[in-house]
């Protein structure tokens, strides 16, 4: 069984309706959507949830008024000036750290488990998929992500399932690290702007960091061919494959707004030709 | 004044909006990048780099010889940085949220400060824009203490434009909190306004006044301004789809520079935010 993780390092490149367009490609492959904080995959997959699940993720500091005495420690000791001088905890600051909880003198502070998120698995026109809703200000993102990843990787197995298609999330901080060790392979999706290249760059720095494969796709290559080119030069150099060049299309938009695949929008045009022929060179590489 | 320009969705155009803002405005000003995993706003603000220095966070260090091995340590951390064996303590540096739980606790004083090194800050200057960047070490999982880093640099300057990272989790609520005024950039499409969405619910819980910027909203529908009127936030700027604007984008170069008429729409924009928040602290 294979796992392709879909990134980016800068958002808004086209990693979410290209991984849809996968999907009706390949054959019954596990979906998962490993971007939890903003995700979007569900709204062309209109997944219908299964089964529902809490994401249960560190703890939150409450502070009990009747325990009390206004002493002040907990104000004192927070790193994240989370305790206003009311003594209330703003949970949007606890960082869930609970010095105040242990170190506080009159034991005021209780400590309850926080809810910090869905997680869902859901069957699509593509067969089943996974994926989550990180609560808003929440953190522990990597967390939710492996999780995800975990439950599509055993639904694959369960269902002898030979690909998983992990639509990742934007930047290579937590939430990234947590997508991609142990992928089959990485598929870095970038458009020919200085910003896009900059931050795939260092998403294949990142990548290299983890030993996971790469593959490069430029989205909207025509926008500035010169930039097209630089990439494809840096990346050949890098040894990083450059499985494709997509055209600027409004075709990936017109498709999302009616919550389809490129392919359920017009399969007969040429960028969804293209797609296929990206998608082949890339289940090559995968040896699917 | 500062301005948080978030956004949600990736991609929509917040770098853009935070360097053509900061450009477009007459008064002192300055640009913070606070997306410390991809700083982009340094390749079309093109700044003069004065100074760099690497910020790191607490982490402890054990000494030994003091350390009775009663555990209170392990037991306080949240984050399991610490592990007690036999007759030593582990530390797990990468793990540790710099709480300084362990320091606190610790009867014997045994817990010493140490440091990791998260990334880089670039401090520099282009015109009048003053400008810090944070830029995160690649690998690195913890974003929030660079960004409140990068916000600790001291400037004087009547307003302060922060660039943050996409989202709604940890990062994007570092960099925006304590804004005066938040710029929601986004664009009209089922993504955009889904995570739209979120990123409106956050702003209200931050109880900070906002504004939308829909960026090529000719190409889409009009969810993203059925929601504006909905939730009462006024729609501060559009910009439409044109390949010559992405173009410019393409080359890191600012609107405003390569087609002058953009600076009027960016500058009453400004002037728009500042009644605004002059109006929210009378």
């Amino acid at each position: 069984m294979k796992e392709l993780v879909i990134v980016s390092g800068k958002g808004g490149t086209g990693k979410t309706s290209l991984t849809a367009a996968f999907a009706g490609l390949s054959d019954r492959a596990v979906l998962c959507d490993a971007d939890v904080d903003a995700s979007n995959l569900h709204l062309i997959m209109n997944p219908q949830v299964q089964n529902q699940f809490d994401f249960l993720s560190g703890h939150s500091a409450v502070i009990d008024p009747q325990r009390c005495s206004q002493c002040g420690a907990c104000i004192d000791l927070c790193q994240w000036d989370a305790i206003d001088n009311d003594f209330a905890v703003n949970d949007l600051q606890c960082e869930g750290c609970g010095v105040c909880v242990h170190l506080c003198p009159e034991n005021a502070i209780d400590f309850p488990i926080n809810k910090a998120g869905d997680w869902y698995i859901s069957d699509t026109r593509f067969g089943k998929m996974v994926h989550a809703a990180l609560g808003i200000a929440e953190e522990s993102s990597g967390k939710l992500v492996t999780r995800v990843r975990k439950e599509a990787k055993r639904i694959a197995e369960a269902d002898r399932s030979d690909l998983i298609l992990t639509d990742g999330p934007p930047g290579i901080g937590c939430p990234v690290i947590a997508s991609i060790g142990g992928a089959s392979a990485l598929l870095v999706v970038t458009e020919p702007t200085m910003s896009g290249w900059h931050d795939a760059k260092r998403m294949l720095s990142l990548a290299n960091r983890f030993g996971a494969t790469c593959m490069l796709a430029i989205n909207k290559f025509d926008l500035n061919l010169e930039q097209s080119a630089i990439i494809e030069k840096n990346a050949e150099e890098r040894n990083v494959a450059v499985v494709g060049k997509l055209p600027f299309d409004p075709l990936f938009n017109k498709a999302m707004m009616q919550g389809k695949t490129i392919f359920e929008y017009n399969g007969y045009s040429t960028t969804c030709s293209q797609v296929e022929q990206l998608w082949n060179r890339i289940t090559d590489k995968l040896g699917l | 004044m500062i301005i948080g320009v978030a956004s949600g969705k990736g991609g929509t155009g917040k770098t853009t909006i935070a360097t053509n803002l900061v450009a477009a405005v007459e008064s002192d000003v300055r640009l913070l990048d606070c997306d410390v995993e991809e700083p982009n706003a340094h390749l079309f603000l093109k700044p003069e780099i004065i100074e760099t220095r690497a910020v790191g966070t607490f982490v402890p260090e054990i000494d030994i010889e003091r350390c009775n091995f009663c555990g209170d340590c392990v037991d306080l951390c949240q984050f399991r940085a610490i592990v007690l064996l036999k007759d030593d303590v582990l530390t797990f540096p990468e793990l540790c949220h710099s709480c300084r739980g362990c320091q606190e606790i610790c009867s014997q004083n045994a817990v010493k400060d140490s440091s990791r090194e998260l990334g880089t800050i670039r401090i520099g200057r282009k015109n009048g824009i003053a400008f810090t960047e944070g830029r995160m070490n690649v690998g690195e999982a913890m974003a929030p203490p660079l960004i409140r880093a990068v916000k600790q640099t001291e400037a004087a300057c009547d307003t302060t434009v922060i660039d943050a990272p996409p989202g709604t989790s940890c990062p994007m609520i570092a960099s925006v909190m304590g804004s005066d005024f938040i710029l929601l950039v986004t664009e009209p499409t089922p993504f955009g306004l889904h995570d739209l969405q979120l990123a409106v619910e956050t702003v209200k819980r931050l109880s900070i006044p906002c504004g939308i910027v829909v960026n090529r909203f000719d190409e889409g529908d009009d969810g993203v301004f059925t929601l504006a009127e909905n939730e009462n936030i006024p729609v501060l700027l559009k910009i439409p789809f044109d390949k010559k604007i992405a173009e410019t984008y393409s080359k890191g170069r600012l609107l405003v520079e390569e087609n002058p008429s953009w600076r009027k729409p960016f500058a009453e924009m400004h002037r728009r935010i500042e009644n605004i928040v002059k109006g929210n602290r009378a």
